[in-house]
């Protein structure tokens, strides 16, 4: 493996945890689940996104956001938006007082289709501006905080205050935003029907082979001196600063760099669930993704992803039988992970499956502990 | 204002918090390669003659020029890029960090975001640090997590990760507290090897340390300068016996 290979994979423990998942979300859980089970996977590896991008903001750079959502939520409603024009042609909408507009426009009395929502009858345009909407809301709202140094608790509470802005922005804006229901109804991409089973296996792949993209960006970031800076950072800000650097264009850069993956995870949850809508932007999903990312492990970027999807199957499974419980648990399991186990699920792993013989050997290769794993271990654990 | 041959030049320097002048009217010349000591009783602004060279402060009035440059229209990060670096007072370092990635994290390449994406550990970054390890002492500990150093070990670390940015100007801020007499030593040597190139100001309290390392101490008292000059000059002056040295 080359230098750049390697870091990028996270030496021999990285790249064994890598392949693990890679192995078990995109060949066992595909051939042991039903579609409709498949699906939720599908969804729920949509959030793993977000908490992906929180290990690389609250883990790493101890930024904790609490308004992914918004993030998330623009990447859905850039990509809903796409996908409902096209579903609104004047054939499918002749019943319509306006033919050929979305039908929440028709309901509220809209005539023709908004200026702002003109580019989106191009998908090339739709993706641009999934990959840099999001991101450049970010940079407006790291450069007014993090230019002033404002941060910790002040920032987790404006960036929640934000995203119940968007939210309520969202619901009050009915015929251009389709309020509370949202933006539903999605039919087609380019003609292709995006409903049927077919179509759900290959964006479940996209999906999947997305967020192990984003978990090798996030990895190589990780290991390169920019990563270290984030746990200096974390650490030591001051430190950081009067080493000569400007610290809040480091703190802008990964903010931006979160919102761009939370805003992917958002586009593909709006392909596969086939809607969108304002609950996914709001308070509640914004903090409960802080929660999947805490239970899998904030300093673990395949942690997060185990994380999320164990939080959702649990929630899937007790809502199911004990809906008016779910809540609860939810708040019990998040006290105790942050009471007991900090580092979450990936922290049990390092502590205890580790001294597990056999375990050790596979993830040390023939008993030498390689100096890439040593070295990744000091870093705070990037597998 | 005036132009020097002078490595630092505070001229007239005030900083007024709430109507309280911490700092009256300083000025102050620092020569190239001088090792200088800043010592007072508690509460003389000594600490905050550091903070406002190195822009953690903002001045109300009056001029630091580091080599006739004007630093107090500079943000923190541009001061420490022109030259100079600054040790808080107490051991400001990456305890998450190994000894080396300390070191390496202060090297002065890849200060940028994109610059520090692309940064390449190359040869000439291994044998800085090494280099800087050797002369802080702490060779055997590159690979220790920092926050397992001693106490003294951290002093020294952080001077070393100032060192790694090679600085014109290295300002101290108690290097010695809390160490033991063994290491008060070591550290008395570290400052005479290091200031053979660079200008360094260092606030002590410890005066047996200060005879070991000052060229020219200046004593401060409620903001502003009591004497200055040469170590037994100024222990002799009446005025500081009074003020400080006297018990």
């Amino acid at each position: 493996m080359t230098g750049t290979m390697s870091k990028i994979l996270g030496g021999r423990e990285g790249a064994i945890g890598l392949a693990v998942l890679a192995l078990l979300i995109l060949v066992i859980l595909p051939l042991s689940l039903d579609l409709f089970r498949l699906g939720l996977v599908g969804k729920y590896t949509t959030y793993a996104f977000v908490a992906v991008s929180l290990v690389l903001l609250w883990g790493n750079g101890g930024i904790l956001s609490l308004g992914q959502g918004i993030f998330f939520g623009l990447g859905g409603y850039l990509m809903a938006m796409f996908l409902k024009l096209e579903a609104s042609d004047p054939i499918s909408t002749k019943i319509q007082t306006t033919p050929g507009i979305p039908d929440f426009m028709d309901w509220n009395q809209l005539t023709e289709i908004p200026l702002f929502w003109e580019p989106f009858n191009s998908l090339p345009l739709t993706i641009l501006a999934i990959l840099t909407i999001p991101a450049l809301f970010a940079y407006i709202i790291g450069f007014a905080m993090f230019k002033r140094r404002v941060g910790g608790v002040y920032f987790a509470i404006i960036t929640q205050a934000i995203a119940l802005i968007l939210s309520i922005l969202i619901v009050g804006q009915q015929g251009y935003t389709g309020g509370v229901n949202g933006i539903t109804d999605l039919k087609t991409m380019l003609g292709w029907d995006i409903r049927n089973d077919g179509a759900k296996y290959v964006l479940y792949y996209v999906n999947a082979l997305l967020l192990i993209g984003s978990i090798l960006l996030s990895r190589y970031i990780l290991s390169s001196k920019f990563g270290m800076l984030l746990l200096a950072m974390r650490d030591k800000e001051e430190r950081v600063r009067f080493s000569g650097y400007d610290v809040s264009n480091f703190k802008i850069f990964i903010f931006c760099v979160s919102a761009l993956i939370s805003a992917v995870g958002g586009a593909m949850f709006t392909l596969q669930v086939g809607f969108m809508s304002p609950s996914f932007v709001g308070i509640v999903p914004s903090i409960e993704m802080v929660i999947f990312a805490a239970v899998g492990g904030r300093m673990s970027l395949i942690g997060a992803v185990y994380g999320t999807l164990l939080v959702n199957f649990g929630k899937t499974m007790f809502s199911e039988t004990y809906p008016e419980l779910w809540l609860f648990l939810m708040g019990g399991l998040f006290i105790a992970v942050v009471m007991f186990f900090p580092n979450g699920l990936a922290g049990v792993w390092d502590k205890y499956a580790k001294r597990v013989g056999f375990i050790r050997r596979i993830m040390e290769g023939k008993g030498k502990a390689d100096k890439t794993s040593a070295d990744s271990n000091t870093q705070g654990a990037k597998a | 204002m005036s132009i020097t041959d002078f490595v630092l030049a505070v001229e007239d320097l005030t900083v007024s918090f709430d109507g309280f002048k911490a700092v009256d009217k300083l000025t102050m010349y620092i020569d190239k390669n001088e090792l200088r000591v800043v010592i007072g009783p508690n509460g003389a602004g000594k600490t905050t003659v550091l903070d406002l060279i190195c822009g953690k402060t903002k001045s109300t009035s009056g001029s630091i020029k580091f080599k006739n440059q004007e630093l107090t229209k500079l943000s923190e990060h541009e001061i420490v890029r022109a030259g100079v670096g600054r040790k808080f007072q107490t051991p400001s370092i990456y305890e998450n960090l190994s000894v080396y990635q300390n070191l390496e994290v202060s090297y002065p390449k890849g200060r940028g975001v994109f610059g520090s994406l692309f940064f390449k550990q190359t040869a000439e970054v291994e044998n800085r640090v090494r280099e800087v390890a050797a002369e802080i002492l702490l060779s055997d500990a590159l690979d220790m997590e920092a926050a397992l150093l001693s106490h003294g070990q951290k002093q020294w670390l952080e001077i070393g990760m100032l060192l790694m940015q090679d600085p014109e100007l290295l300002m101290l801020d108690e290097p010695v507290a809390g160490m033991s007499a063994k290491e008060r030593d070591q550290t008395a040597d570290l400052l005479n090897r290091i200031c053979k190139n660079r200008s360094v100001i260092v606030i002590e309290h410890d005066m047996e340390f200060v005879k070991k390392i000052a060229h020219k101490v200046t004593v401060l008292h409620q903001g502003k300068i009591l004497a200055e000059g040469p170590m037994d000059k100024v222990q002799a002056n009446e005025k500081v016996i009074e003020v400080y040295l006297g018990h």
